[in-house]
């Protein structure tokens, strides 16, 4: 469904991603890990068109998209949930949700939102508060809804643990698995690697911006390189 | 007492507890590292401790003096220097000129009285300035002799410091800092750190955005500084290689509190460390 | 008293529909945005020629002004700030403040300068209620204004492209992940903002019954003034602060005088700036950590100019006027080391990363302080000369005290307002000034037993002026001190953890900026024997402004050029020389634009700009303000 195609990705003078493939296949759950600085977010923003790739291609359903504006990626079935959510502060709840859905013209967004509301017993209360006012784990609930709102097929999340304590960690992963059993493909990229392991399909590993692993969650989760990985070599 | 003293340090952005009652010590001519996941609060200790933020509780006394809230300046002026994760050389500036700022706060000669402005009371720290300044910038146009030599001094300096760094940028000791790799400007931001001649070095993430050849060479730079200056050093680094080989502790940062402390060996294998970074089993 | 409210209320509606504006682009676009006081002058014409020539309804006009003026904001979104983006963020407020200058002189120069009498067929009738005496023009203004803010309310409230608009101001990277066109809301943004403005100018002028190309500056300013007041980000803020400008202006003009109206607002403004700079409703941004650097365009050191040339140049500075019959010529050239004192000072500033936009008031201190001294307390010129330097230099450290805290755009905006404050000052400080009739009768300075007369004297005193001027400041550069301003002018924060006391180097800038532009005014003063407020324009500010851009920011030799040749060249080129205020103002454009490092200036050699440094993140307006409302992630 998604791919990439050895991506080469710079930060002006420096180079974050080298030569980066992986793909997404329809109905799955795929995580790409790697600890602080391995190029994770910058291949996000690069499957989101936030970054534009000095070489390499981006594939969304057989379609190059590489050189796509991130809004037309939108239109194409791309939903996101930023890194550290991005809730726009200042709007409801209800607004938020309804900026999902920013590019629908359908009449079914009533319909939606009612669903995602049933989803999220917990927005349905707070749905005339703004935004800024919500808890972290409020707020990954609102950034799950409002990725949802666009009826996507492929749903990209950018480190949904990130700030969040381990409790609710566990509840958002769970989530996940729910919206991914409804049929959307899920991408989500993750520092926590044991959670995001224990609910993918397959896995993903990225160190100094190149890929280092790759197989099958299982796999990997009882992989010890992960943990050197992760957590450097053991000096010898 | 250690030689720099963190108690209970805190700091709350909005509802954020970035950093959450910290307590840490650096002993004279040590090497710490401060370890974490993105977050976890490490460079706002390092902005704390340089008085870019007023912490919310807790602090802070560098060779048992107390410079908790000192403005940044200040901090300088008593040996704390720091380098920045961004790399934040003076880009327009030339290298040499980036490593003469550093020795700001030792111009005795071109700064007169500079040093003491600090110690004056609320009305003579307004007062004075209007005097020194005037005056500083007089000598600057004149240049008498005692300048001429201080500058001189200063770049004779300038010179052994970059020349630590081989041949990596005294070539380019007239360039502008723009015109620098990302390699290079991190070493010149160290180098500016060093004409400090600081007590105490803050690095914040000096390899980030270095390869693996880059970052072993400035790992053996680190450990070269701090032999032949004697530095005490506070470092912040995500490579986990280096920070194991060159630290003598590491103190680990998650979500802004202290979670482990302890040499290389015992923190890597503390279950709590592994799971700040692997995550929790789900 | 209730008269007064009444009055305040209109105008205060009126600087509402600018105010609005204004915080929307600042939203969205984090920019503030010099060209709306030209716009709404434009409109105020529009609306001018439809109803007063051309006998249209009223709402006929206001909807062509609203439609043509938002046509022109979309315009100038196009070609003067989309290709900015990515830009240090002084270069789109330049890039605003050069569209001002050529929409104010094309203005100038298609409706000639002489105020029009704008005459509305509306009825005349007045309501007294209770002692208050409401006309329907004013109720008229009021509900046209507030139905535009309604009108824009429901907009942004309920509709589809207005929650687009909402959201890419609060998050721009989360709105683009929404698949809201970014680019469009901006377009759209600017164009709602102009159509805003060209309907109050219409208004104003029917208010006032009266329109002139002047009117739009300081409509301009006293829309961003409201803005700033209210906090710039939010449609209640700019209400708020519109209205209560509107209040302070009336209250001020019934208590005080009417002369002290513009003095009031920009006192405001000063005040607001330093003392809550994010506004009466804003939030207070917590002090940026990110990299300051960049607010000012920098690129490595300037050209070095070889010293044969300099030396040629001088020599053929010093044998010019033997030349027979070269008196014009010496006149203008004058004039032009004038510009080049105004612009070494404040290359001076711009050199520690400062951009001022108050030039003016130096000039105007250095000529009133240079001009009293002679003329009311019997000084010679030699000691005048100095004593209005450091008084300048006083005055500019004292007045700029407040806004040292500020960078960028703030800091832009307040030096023009402090400008501003001290020409409105001197219009008001009869007793000292003469006020509006100007000083006649300024002393020519006498050396030896020479008296000066004509401009030969007065040429090569400049002459002399500059070359030491030039001289220190060139020394200064090279020194200890130049180093430490460059740091500052590179990265605030960085400096500052070097124990840079930024606040104190940026004062000592400012100060001797202040007195060698001083040392201009006093020259200027003295060799035209006549004074009045209205020579010291914010125009002055701007084009002296371009003068160091052009010169290469650093470049000494480089800014006394640029500033010579400005001067001199609409003179050379007769058939221009009408239209060199517009020129100008295309020069800044263009100069921003394509080459933002001078003449002298270097390309820098590798393409290592430094906000890329800043991996990933796009810095916000660096420095102290209000929070703009897309920066911050209120999730983490």
């Amino acid at each position: 469904m998604l791919s990439l195609h050895n991506i080469n990705a710079f930060y002006g003078p420096i180079q974050a991603l080298f030569d980066v493939s992986l793909e997404v296949r329809q109905g799955e759950i795929v995580c790409l890990l790697g600890g602080n600085a391995s190029g994770k977010s910058t291949t996000m923003k690069t499957i989101l068109g936030l970054v534009k790739p000095r070489g390499g291609q981006v594939v969304l359903d057989g379609e190059d998209i590489t050189s796509l504006a991130t809004p037309q990626r939108v239109r194409r079935g791309l939903a996101s949930v930023p890194e550290a959510r991005r809730i726009f502060p200042r709007m409801t709840v209800r607004e938020n949700l309804l900026m999902g859905a920013y590019t629908r013209r359908d009449k079914a967004i009533g319909d939606d939102l009612a669903r995602v509301l049933d989803l999220f017993p917990r927005l349905k209360e707070r749905l005339g508060q703004s935004g800024g006012t919500l808890s972290g784990g409020e707020q990954q609930m609102l950034a799950l809804g409002r990725a949802l709102m666009s009826r996507p097929r492929l749903i990209c999340m950018d480190e949904p643990s990130m700030g969040l304590a381990p409790k609710l960690v566990q509840q958002s992963f769970e989530l996940i698995q729910q919206v991914n059993a409804q049929g959307v493909t899920i991408f989500v990229v993750e520092q926590n690697a044991q959670v995001a392991l224990s609910i993918a399909h397959r896995g993903y590993v990225l160190q100094n911006g190149a890929m280092a692993l790759s197989g099958p969650a299982q796999e990997l989760l009882h992989n010890p390189d992960i943990r050197r990985v992760y957590l450097g070599e053991v000096a010898a | 007492m250690a030689f720099l003293e963190i108690n209970g340090l805190s700091k709350s952005f909005g509802g954020l507890r970035a950093v959450d009652n910290v307590s840490l010590s650096v002993e004279e001519g040590e090497l710490v590292s401060l370890i974490g996941p993105n977050g976890a609060g490490k460079t706002t200790v390092f902005n704390l401790v340089t008085g870019i933020y007023p912490p919310s509780a807790g602090r802070v006394a560098l060779d048992r003096q107390d410079i908790t809230g000192l403005p940044t300046a200040q901090v300088a002026a008593r040996g704390v220097a720091r380098t920045f994760q961004q790399g934040r050389v003076f880009a327009g500036l030339s290298v040499a000129d980036n490593v003469r700022v550093g020795a700001h706060v030792h111009l005795d000669a071109q700064r007169p009285g500079a040093g003491l402005v600090a110690r004056l009371g609320p009305v003579g720290r307004v007062v004075a300035p209007w005097l020194r300044l005037p005056w500083e910038a007089a000598l600057a146009v004149v240049q008498p002799p005692r300048v001429q030599g201080e500058e001189t001094r200063l770049a004779e300096e300038t010179r052994s410091i970059l020349g630590i760094f081989g041949e990596r940028l005294t070539p380019r000791w007239e360039d502008p800092a723009l015109s620098l790799s990302y390699a290079n400007r991190r070493r010149v931001e160290i180098a500016r750190a060093l004409a400090l001649q600081p007590r105490l070095l803050l690095l914040d993430e000096p390899c980030a955005g270095m390869n693996p050849a880059e970052t072993r060479e400035l790992q053996d730079l680190i450990a070269l500084i701090r032999r032949e200056f004697g530095l005490t050093i506070l470092l912040i680094e995500h490579k986990l290689d280096l920070v194991m080989q060159l630290s003598d502790r590491v103190i680990v940062l998650d979500h802004g509190a202290k979670i482990a402390e302890g040499t290389p060996a015992q923190v890597r294998h503390d279950p709590l460390v592994v799971e700040a970074y692997l995550g929790r089993a789900a | 008293m209730l008269d007064q409210v009444i009055n305040g209320l209109v105008l205060g509606n009126i600087y509402v529909l600018l105010a609005v504006g204004m915080a929307l682009i600042f939203s969205v676009a984090n920019l503030v945005n010099f060209s709306k006081g030209s716009v709404f002058m434009i409109g105020a014409y529009v609306g001018w020629a439809l109803i007063s020539q051309l006998g249209w309804p009223l709402w006929a006009a206001l909807l062509a002004a609203a439609l043509g003026c938002g046509l022109l904001g979309v315009l100038i979104e196009r070609v003067a700030l989309r290709p900015l983006e990515g830009a240090p963020p002084i270069a789109p407020l330049l890039s605003t403040v050069a569209v001002a200058f050529i929409l104010d002189n094309l203005g100038l120069l298609l409706f000639k300068p002489e105020t029009r009498a704008f005459n509305a067929p509306l009825p005349t009738w007045r309501l007294a209620v209770g002692g208050v005496n409401v006309g329907l023009l004013d109720i008229l203004i009021a509900l046209i204004s507030l139905g535009c803010i309604g009108g824009l309310y429901l907009f942004l409230y309920h509709t589809r492209l207005g929650s687009g608009v909402r959201a890419a101001a609060q998050d721009r990277d989360a709105a683009l992940q929404m698949g809201v066109d970014v680019d469009q809301a901006r377009s759209l943004v600017f164009g709602i903002a102009s159509a805003l403005a060209g309907i109050a100018g219409t208004l104003l002028g029917i208010y006032y019954n009266s329109v002139n190309p002047a009117m739009g500056f300081s409509a301009g300013l006293k829309g961003l003034i409201a803005a700033l007041l209210g906090g710039i980000t939010s449609l209640p803020a700019a209400l708020v602060g519109g209205l209560l400008l509107g209040q302070i202006e009336s209250l001020a003009t019934a208590y005080i005088g009417l002369s002290y109206r513009n003095l009031a607002a920009f006192l405001v403004l000063v005040l607001i700036l330093a003392l809550r700079p994010e506004g009466l409703l804003g939030r207070a941004a917590q002090r940026g950590y990110e990299v300051t650097t960049g607010v000012f365009f920098s690129v490595g050191k300037p050209r070095r100019v070889p010293r044969s040339v300099l030396v040629g140049v001088v020599l053929a500075a010093v044998l010019l006027p033997l030349i027979p019959n070269s008196d014009y010529v010496v006149q203008v050239l004058f004039i032009g080391l004038v510009y080049a004192l105004l612009a070494l000072g404040l290359n001076l500033v711009a050199g520690a990363g400062q951009v001022s936009l108050g030039q003016a008031g130096l000039f105007a201190i250095g000529a009133y302080g240079s001009a009293l001294l002679t003329a009311k307390a019997g000084l010679p010129f030699w000691i005048a000369l100095p004593a209005s330097a450091i008084l300048a230099a006083i005055l500019g450290v004292a007045l700029a005290y407040p806004a040292l805290r500020l960078r960028g755009n703030y800091l832009a905006i307040a030096t023009l307002g402090l400008a501003e404050i001290v020409t409105q000052t001197i219009l008001n400080w009869e007793g000292l000034t003469n006020g509006p009739l100007g000083l006649f009768g300024i002393p020519a300075p006498r050396l030896g037993g020479l008296l000066f007369v004509g401009a030969r004297p007065y040429y090569y005193l400049a002459l002399v002026l500059v070359a030491v001027s030039a001289w220190t400041l060139t020394r200064l550069g090279r020194s200890q001190l130049g180093r430490t301003l460059g740091a500052i002018r590179e990265d605030e924060l960085a400096a500052e953890t070097y124990g840079i006391e930024t606040g104190q180097y940026k004062a000592l800038a400012f100060g001797l900026g202040a007195a060698v532009a001083a040392v201009g005014g006093a020259l200027f003063a003295h060799s035209s024997t006549y004074i009045s407020p209205d020579i010291f324009t914010p125009a002055i500010s701007v084009l002296v402004l371009t003068m160091v851009i052009l010169g290469g920011l650093g470049s000494v030799p480089g800014v006394v050029a640029s500033a010579v040749l400005l001067i001199a060249l609409p003179e050379v080129a007769r058939p221009v020389a009408d239209a060199r205020w517009l020129l100008y103002g295309v020069l800044l454009l263009l100069l921003v634009r394509f080459r933002p490092q001078g003449l002298l200036g270097r390309e820098p050699k590798q393409s290592l700009s430094r906000g890329q440094t800043n991996v990933g993140v796009k810095s916000p307006e660096p420095g102290l303000g209000t929070q703009p409302e897309f920066a911050g992630t209120q999730g983490k």
